[in-house]
């Protein structure tokens, strides 16, 4: 019995750890839940549905025939944006390689010392200073790296990611550095379309006195709210350079205001960065190739073999168990944000240190002092 | 190419000692820009201002992509009034400077590092957190 070496192409996304999953070969990056993203598609297409097929031709003959091509083009604007944010990369960060991941562990050695026994060593984090502001770096016991300000761990995606605003289950992904910008645009171009709808079908009613608008009048009432709110919400946040993360934890709020070392203190400036700043690459390579070689035995029949190559389905969901934590929706309207840190307790632990003086922790009892 | 099949046989014929990582310099905010202290651990292999002028010109390349200025702005406001379907047939001022690094790290590699037994690994491999330098072992230098 001879054995026969099969050498298949298997590409990087089928490897990275975390809890996303991809579609298209790679292409597609999605959080694990996505009920909630089907939810929006439904909402958005189906009152736009609703809107062309009953109150547009009555409005474009008897008022303008520019007012459906205007909605068109919204709805498809607002579509292209809730994709883009939904399937693309938000800005995880790799985790580290062994090599790396030892020798940032050698070099966190270096810098304690001796820790005499019994006691618990001190907690991971680097000091930077940053615009003559002192910024304090944690240490990410899942990815193995010291985080970059202004990152974050999803513990619903189970990544670091770059400029962490929030996890949105709306759209289904998280939102961070290289998404940020399509999320506000759609949460703008939606707010627009809602308002767009719901100014019309209020005219229609007005006009017609139709039942069935009624109902589209009641979805866009709720959801006017809520969007607005939010588009105004971000709004805010981009005029002073703040993520959803760092206004929540009050990181430049409170006795800290005025000192967001990002900020450039110019709102049309603060503006022009997020939403007009350069498009940042991937630095996850999805698409690339990992030369995978497997020996079997050659007993097997072909089709068997076949049938191994094949067996990468489009969606490939990950070795981790499921996370038990849902995506937790906050109390004021559709705030949407779950900035949730990773909990250590979880997984093994490195060496050195115990996650008890988890960095947080010891900021947390600083601010109590 | 020729160069690269060489740093491939050398690879085979040497084994790696150790491997160093530059890591970023956050001082001037969350902008791509790596250290230039020159580590210990490369001290007998290469000089000072050899290793400073690459991570330097590494560190310009990085500003130039990352600069806000009126060619980003440009780009910007062209790629959301097309809804951003223009980055499908364009590239971005971004890749293509990412581009620019990849033929530079090349090109220091084949001519400075290579020969002194060093690798310079592209940091968008690593996520753009860090500079990886493997040190190769000089085995003709033990014989």
């Amino acid at each position: 019995m001879s054995a026969v070496m099969i050498t298949r192409k298997v590409r990087k996304w089928e490897k990275l750890p975390g809890k996303n999953t991809f579609c298209c070969d790679g292409r597609v990056m999605m959080a694990r839940q996505k009920g909630v993203f089907y939810l929006t598609l439904f909402l958005i297409a189906g009152t736009c549905a609703l809107f062309f097929a009953f109150e547009c031709p009555y409005l474009a003959v008897h008022l303008c025939p520019a007012i459906p091509v205007f909605a068109a083009l919204l709805f498809l604007f607002v579509m292209a944006m809730l994709l883009r944010t939904s399937f693309s990369d938000p800005g995880v960060l790799p985790r580290a390689l062994p090599e790396e991941a030892t020798f940032i562990e050698m070099e966190i050695e270096a810098a304690n010392g001796n820790v005499p026994a019994g006691q618990r060593p001190p907690p991971r984090i680097r000091n930077v200073q940053i615009n003559n502001q002192i910024v304090k770096l944690k240490y990410c016991y899942t990815c193995k790296i010291f985080r970059p300000p202004r990152a974050s761990h999803c513990s619903i995606c189970d990544n670091c990611v770059d400029r962490f605003d929030h996890h949105c289950p709306w759209v289904g992904n998280c939102v961070g550095k290289r998404n940020y910008r399509y999320f506000y645009l759609f949460t703008l171009s939606l707010s627009l379309l809602t308002i767009y709808i719901f100014t019309f079908d209020i005219v229609h009613v007005v006009m017609r006195k139709y039942p069935l608008t009624v109902l589209e009048v009641l979805v866009c009432f709720f959801t006017l709210w809520s969007v607005v709110g939010l588009t105004g919400f971000h709004t805010y946040l981009i005029s002073l350079n703040q993520t959803t993360n760092e206004d929540i934890k009050g990181s430049w709020s409170g006795k800290n205001r005025g000192q967001n070392p990002y900020s450039h203190k110019n709102i049309i400036k603060n503006c022009c960065e997020v939403l007009c700043g350069p498009t940042y690459p991937s630095v996850l390579d999805r698409r690339g190739l990992l030369q995978e070689d497997s020996t079997l035995v050659s007993s097997m029949t072909m089709s068997t073999v076949v049938y191994l190559q094949k067996t990468t389905a489009p969606l490939i969901p990950n070795e981790h168990t499921p996370d038990d934590a849902k995506p937790s929706i906050a109390s004021s309207a559709e705030k949407s944000a779950s900035p949730k840190e990773e909990h250590p307790a979880a997984t093994k632990f490195p060496p050195l240190a115990s996650p008890e003086t988890d960095a947080e922790t010891s900021i947390a009892k600083e601010r109590a002092h | 190419m020729a160069e690269t099949h060489s740093l491939q046989d050398m690879r085979q014929q040497t084994a790696i000692t150790a491997k160093v990582f530059i890591q970023r310099d956050y001082s001037s905010g969350t902008m791509c820009q790596f250290q230039t202290k020159f580590p210990s651990e490369l001290e007998n292999r290469i000089d000072k201002q050899q290793f400073e002028e690459t991570v330097r010109a590494l560190n310009n390349m990085y500003a130039e992509a990352e600069k806000l200025g009126s060619q980003s702005y440009i780009e910007g406001c062209l790629a959301c009034l097309t809804a951003y379907t223009v980055f499908l047939c364009m590239e971005t001022h971004y890749e293509k400077v990412l581009k620019k690094i990849a033929k530079y790290i090349q090109e220091q590699n084949d001519k400075i590092y290579a020969p002194r037994g060093l690798l310079l690994t592209d940091p968008i491999e690593r996520g753009l957190r860090v500079v990886e330098i493997t040190i190769f072992e000089d085995r003709s230098l033990t014989r």
